[in-house]
């Protein structure tokens, strides 16, 4: 039970630094998800904070302890890794004690720890078992309960969910989510998969290209990402961008083939008569053939997901290309026109020179 | 696969396989029963059956040894038995120790030592014979077990071997031993170690076999026969000038000389073939 600090923290390979400055408190007892695509740095800074990559700047600090120059096993903290990491010639038994044994901890004390995490993961009865005569998702229950009988300050977690299938991911999230609100232990998540990150996590760490794009509870995230990177990762389908013009008097906007939307409520005098591009969420149209400010739509490829429809298609004279989604079975012709009217409060609009959010 | 039935090719295939080994067998089985006769029969004839004294024949040899030589088959054999233990552990461990260096350490001169130690494949024993003949003179070796192990101890090929084997070994593993707090000679003993077993039977067996059949290394640096490895042995009972050699002495001491080998390969099969085909992940 700890609170980590991540004071300014930046990591160079030689010459390149692939991490440029990353603060972020996180409290005791919480779950944070650092998300971002791959080769943005999540692992790299993961990894700085078990201690297994040095630190090039900064400071990390673990329950009030700068820890930067301590080893991963003096730094109290257990990671799970994605490829499980359990040594394959011992048990499961042994391989969740190994750590304890190691800190010279009384033969009855481990053998209480061992049973009672493997009570808590349902592996009581695959303690003589080897890893290999494990499936996936045991293989990824053991390396927990190595991780949950040390009862460490910080867990860790390196994508531990990626080698799993689809099914047995949706099983795991769900079990971790539990554990970590029994256990109530600071966790560290990282991952590329936005939906784990939606659910486990307190908080997100959007990571792009070695800078924290954005920090904040995944609904602020998805609800007004700070910027035109966050807007298009988070979300699924991603979020449409296209260039607008801000009318006389900030009151409304241009789109591409003369669609005027008006601003409810918040003006943007500044920039009247300026390009910014607007976002709009994939699940925040809807079909309305007689409403006074439809957009016209053009289908091109439909996918049918039986819950939903992603209709691919695009806007205006410009081509402008859009992805729509509509709850329930729709069958459109393609090249067909719809009429799709947007909802005003979910707009996203960026500035088009620093791609931060205006509104 | 293709699976072909024809009658007449699995026939002729046979016929091939057994003739090719009968041809392989021969000189051994002759060498057998030529160890089962009294000389007056094995120089006079050739004997294509076994005789009766193929136990008082192996009796003399493993016991008084053959005229000349001064060191029975039995000293020997544990010469050799001695030395090729002690070159099989010896190469064994200290591969380990080096491709472990080499694998998980970043040092000075990291891939000159690499290098070095790969260079070495391609001098053989007898090329840096006389250096090493020089070396263990001056160094009182001659005439003795370590003399007999120590020169041969180091192995490129078990090295990169092991090299090979740690580098498929997951990153992960080895951070996954730092968070459970362990040093390196841990990680070396409790994880490395187990986890290398299979490749360790196997090389046992090939090395084992190498440091058998040593020839020319002892042949120079033993000149006391209570240092004779068997090998060097049949050798000099061959030497015997104007006299005449104790055929079935030798020919028994040659079987007796094959046995070892034979031994480990047929008790350490199933783990040599494990070793060369799978690794434990």
């Amino acid at each position: 039970m700890a609170d980590v600090s991540i004071r300014n923290v930046t990591k160079q390979f030689g010459k390149s630094e692939v991490i440029h400055g990353i603060s972020c408190d996180i409290r005791d007892g919480e779950f944070i998800v650092i998300l971002g695509p791959s080769g943005c740095g999540k692992s790299t800074l993961l990894r700085m904070i078990a201690g297994l990559e040095q630190i090039s700047s900064g400071e990390v600090v673990i329950d009030g302890r700068v820890v930067n120059r301590l080893e991963p096993a003096e730094r109290d903290i257990a990671m799970v890794f994605q490829n499980y990491a359990l040594y394959p010639h011992m048990t499961v038994y042994r391989n969740m004690a190994y750590g304890l044994k190691m800190r010279r901890m009384p033969k009855d004390e481990i053998d209480q720890r061992v049973r009672n995490a493997a009570r808590i993961l349902e592996l009581s009865a695959l303690l003589d078992r080897k890893p290999r005569q494990l499936s996936g998702g045991q293989r990824q229950r053991v390396a927990m309960g190595r991780c949950i009988v040390r009862e460490p300050k910080v867990f860790l977690f390196d994508e531990p969910l990626s080698n799993l299938d689809a099914k047995l991911r949706v099983q795991m999230r769900l079990e971790i989510r539990k554990l970590h609100e029994d256990l109530k232990i600071t966790s560290v998540y990282v991952t590329h998969d936005q939906v784990e990150a939606m659910t486990l996590g307190d908080r997100l760490v959007v990571m792009d290209n070695g800078y924290a794009a954005q920090t904040g509870s995944p609904l602020e995230v998805y609800e007004r990402p700070a910027n035109m990177f966050v807007a298009g990762f988070i979300g699924s389908p991603a979020m449409n961008f296209m260039e607008v013009t801000v009318q006389e008097g900030g009151q409304a906007l241009k789109l591409p083939g003369d669609i005027q939307i008006p601003l409810n409520g918040s003006a943007l005098p500044g920039w009247a008569g300026k390009k910014a591009i607007l976002g709009i969420r994939p699940e925040h149209m809807e079909l309305d053939s007689k409403g006074p400010r439809t957009i016209l739509f053009t289908v091109g490829q439909v996918e049918l997901l039986g819950a939903d429809t992603l209709v691919h298609g695009h806007i205006g004279a410009g081509q402008v290309p859009m992805t729509v989604r509509l709850p329930d079975v729709h069958r459109f012709e393609k090249h067909a026109t719809i009429r799709l009217s947007i909802s005003q409060e979910k707009l996203h609009l960026f500035d088009p020179e620093t791609k931060k959010r205006i509104v | 696969m293709m699976v072909e039935h024809r009658p007449v090719l699995t026939f002729v295939t046979h016929a091939t396989l057994i003739l090719g080994a009968l041809v392989l067998a021969f000189p051994i089985y002759v060498t057998f029963v030529a160890s089962t006769h009294t000389l007056e029969v094995v120089t006079k004839s050739f004997p294509l059956l076994p005789g009766s004294h193929l136990v008082e024949n192996y009796l003399r040899a493993l016991t008084v040894g053959p005229r000349d030589v001064g060191a029975t088959v039995g000293t020997m054999m544990l010469n050799s038995l001695i030395m090729a233990l002690g070159i099989t552990f010896g190469k064994i461990s200290i591969s380990l120790l080096a491709a472990f260096a080499i694998v998980y350490f970043r040092f000075r001169l990291r891939i000159v030592f690499f290098w070095m130690i790969f260079i070495t494949l391609m001098l053989p024993v007898e090329v840096r014979i006389l250096p090493t003949y020089k070396v263990a003179a001056d160094l009182k070796l001659l005439n003795s077990y370590p003399g007999l192990i120590f020169p041969l101890i180091a192995s490129a090929t078990a090295t990169f071997l092991f090299r090979q084997f740690f580098m498929t070994v997951p990153d992960e593993l080895c951070e996954a031993h730092r968070i459970d707090g362990g040093g390196p000679m841990r990680f070396f003993f409790d994880i490395l170690l187990p986890m290398s077993r299979t490749s360790i039977a196997a090389l046992f067996v090939i090395l084992f076999i190498y440091g058998w059949n040593q020839y020319l290394w002892p042949l120079l640096i033993t000149s006391d026969q209570q240092y004779y490895t068997l090998l060097i042995g049949i050798k000099r009972m061959l030497d015997v000038g104007e006299g005449q050699a104790e055929w079935q002495i030798i020919m028994a001491s040659t079987i007796l000389a094959m046995l070892p080998p034979v031994l480990v390969v047929i008790f350490m099969q199933k783990q040599f073939v494990r070793g060369m085909t799978e690794t434990e992940k």
